[in-house]
């Protein structure tokens, strides 16, 4: 399988991935890793006429933990999430998801920001910052804005990103309390039939706060505020689980696909969430 | 067509330098362009790790990287790893435990393992079975690719003991 013709640039500096982007429209998009885009233009689902490589942009790598913030270049792969001790100590949960993505070879190429920024509703990390309530910072021909995950996703490969902006940098306020990553899948590096993250913190047996986001049941990722306040002011005993169980069902709105029929993903994203749920407590 | 781009890449310690159109797969530059095809293409897709080599320290699918993207880069594939003559532990201890049958996932699975010792240079069968994901095998079952490796580790390390303490360690504990 070998893709169409393409152009290939490999600029130094945003300045010169933007000038390429405007000179060509459409016809031209940034690569990172390359392993959702290649295996597209593979398949002839891209057409990539100017493909630029973003490998040796300056700025758009590196992983700053702060007193209150973490930020993540676009190309930090998930690999260097997963080797990072101080971002898991910061951020635990980002480890857990990036172990749970496709698989060593892949996870040495796969960024961040080509995670975010692909908007396969496939992909895990989309979610994850959703939950984490991460912001994506874009630069484009109009100058630099920001703009939060749960705002971010549009429909499948549909985001607020403009064809001619770049997703340089991921942002998050540093989680508090306890976490979990939870993935069903079929089996080892293949895409979720259904995922939950969940964040959550507590008082004295009780839950303050908790914030859940469900991954490919929908053409974009879930973010269930309701299933988060159905825990707050809660024990999380079983029924304080249900409610959340079954205000994120009333989230999302899974398809029929190869992973199953609609009632299986829903049967599936419930035990996910409770799974993610007990384990997230058990840690907070 | 596209431009031909100039490419130089250090391939098994040799370096290379050719034109070449852009989407020229690095698994095609290897297995056509410079007769290296110790590296197979199994599924061309992404999942199954035939194709697997060594790119600047990563593990890398070379159906799943342009030749372009490893321009500068030094390349390990199967036929860097040992000789006929003067085999690695691993190979000798896939031929040792039955640690194939065809062949054909070999020198992908081989190739992903000698970097998981060197990340790893004493990993539990469940570390091993998490750090090959990326390598699909279609006869053995893998029970005998465990413990090629666990073996070629323990070789290792036996060798390396009496010299130095094996430093990087670096363990990643099975998420799956
Ligand atoms: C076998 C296999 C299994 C996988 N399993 C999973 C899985 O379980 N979970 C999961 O989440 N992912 C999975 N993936 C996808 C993998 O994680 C990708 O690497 C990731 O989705 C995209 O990252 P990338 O850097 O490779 O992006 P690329 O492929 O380079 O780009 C993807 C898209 O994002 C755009 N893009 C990239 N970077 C930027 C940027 N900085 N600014 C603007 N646009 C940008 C590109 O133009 C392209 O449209 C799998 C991939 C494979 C091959």
């Amino acid at each position: 399988m070998i893709p169409a013709a393409f152009e290939y640039y490999r600029p130094k500096d945003i300045e010169g991935v933007l000038a390429i982007l405007e000179q060509h429209g459409d016809d031209a998009r940034v690569m990172a890793g390359g392993h959702s885009l290649i295996p597209m233009m593979k398949l002839r689902m891209a057409d990539v006429p100017h493909l630029i490589d973003l490998q040796d942009v300056g700025g758009l790598s590196g992983i700053e933990v702060t007193g209150d913030s973490i930020r993540l270049g676009a190309l930090v792969t998930q690999a260097q999430i997963i080797d990072s001790a101080e971002l898991t100590r910061a951020a635990p949960i980002l480890r857990e998801a990036a172990l749970q993505i496709a698989d060593p070879q892949v996870r040495y190429m796969g960024t961040i920001g080509g995670n975010v920024a692909n908007g396969d509703p496939g992909n895990d990390m989309p979610g994850l910052m959703q939950c984490l309530d991460a912001s994506f910072s874009l630069i484009g021909p109009d100058g630099a804005r920001e703009v939060a995950a749960r705002d971010f996703y549009e429909a499948a490969y549909m985001t607020d990103r403009e064809d001619d902006e770049v997703l340089t940098a991921v942002t998050l306020p540093l989680p508090q309390g306890g976490y979990a990553y939870e993935k069903q899948k079929r089996k080892i590096g293949d895409y979720a039939t259904a995922a939950a993250a969940v964040q959550i913190t507590g008082q004295g047996g009780t839950c303050t706060s908790a914030s859940i986001a469900m991954t490919n049941l929908s053409d974009t990722p879930i973010f269930s505020e309701d299933a988060g306040e159905a825990l707050v002011g809660t024990t999380v005993d079983d029924a304080a689980i249900k409610a959340a169980m079954a205000a994120m069902l009333g989230d999302i709105d899974p398809t029929e696909d190869n992973r199953g029929p609609v009632a299986f993903k829903k049967h599936v994203a419930g035990v996910i969430l409770r799974r993610a749920i007990t384990r997230a407590w058990s840690r907070a | 067509m596209s431009k031909k781009t100039h490419i130089t890449l250090k391939v098994n310690g040799k370096s290379e330098e050719f034109l070449a159109e852009p989407r020229e797969l690095l698994i095609y530059t290897l297995r056509e362009r410079l007769n290296i095809t110790g590296p197979h293409i199994g599924c061309e897709t992404s999942h199954c790790g035939a194709c697997t080599v060594t790119v600047d320290g990563k593990s890398v699918k070379s159906c799943t990287m342009f030749a372009v993207q490893a321009e500068g880069a030094e390349i390990t594939t199967i036929e860097g790893i040992g000789t006929p003559d003067s085999l690695h532990p691993l190979q000798e201890a896939f031929k040792e435990h039955h640690g194939l049958q065809c062949g054909y996932c070999t020198p992908g699975m081989i190739t992903r393992a000698a970097k998981l010792l060197e990340e790893n240079p004493a990993p539990s069968e469940e570390e091993i079975r998490f750090g090959m994901a990326g390598n699909i095998c279609r006869c053995t079952g893998y029970q005998n690719i465990v413990k090629s490796i666990q073996a070629a580790a323990a070789e290792m390390n036996s060798s390396q003991s009496s010299s130095s303490e094996a430093v990087g360690h670096k363990t990643t504990e099975a998420a799956e």
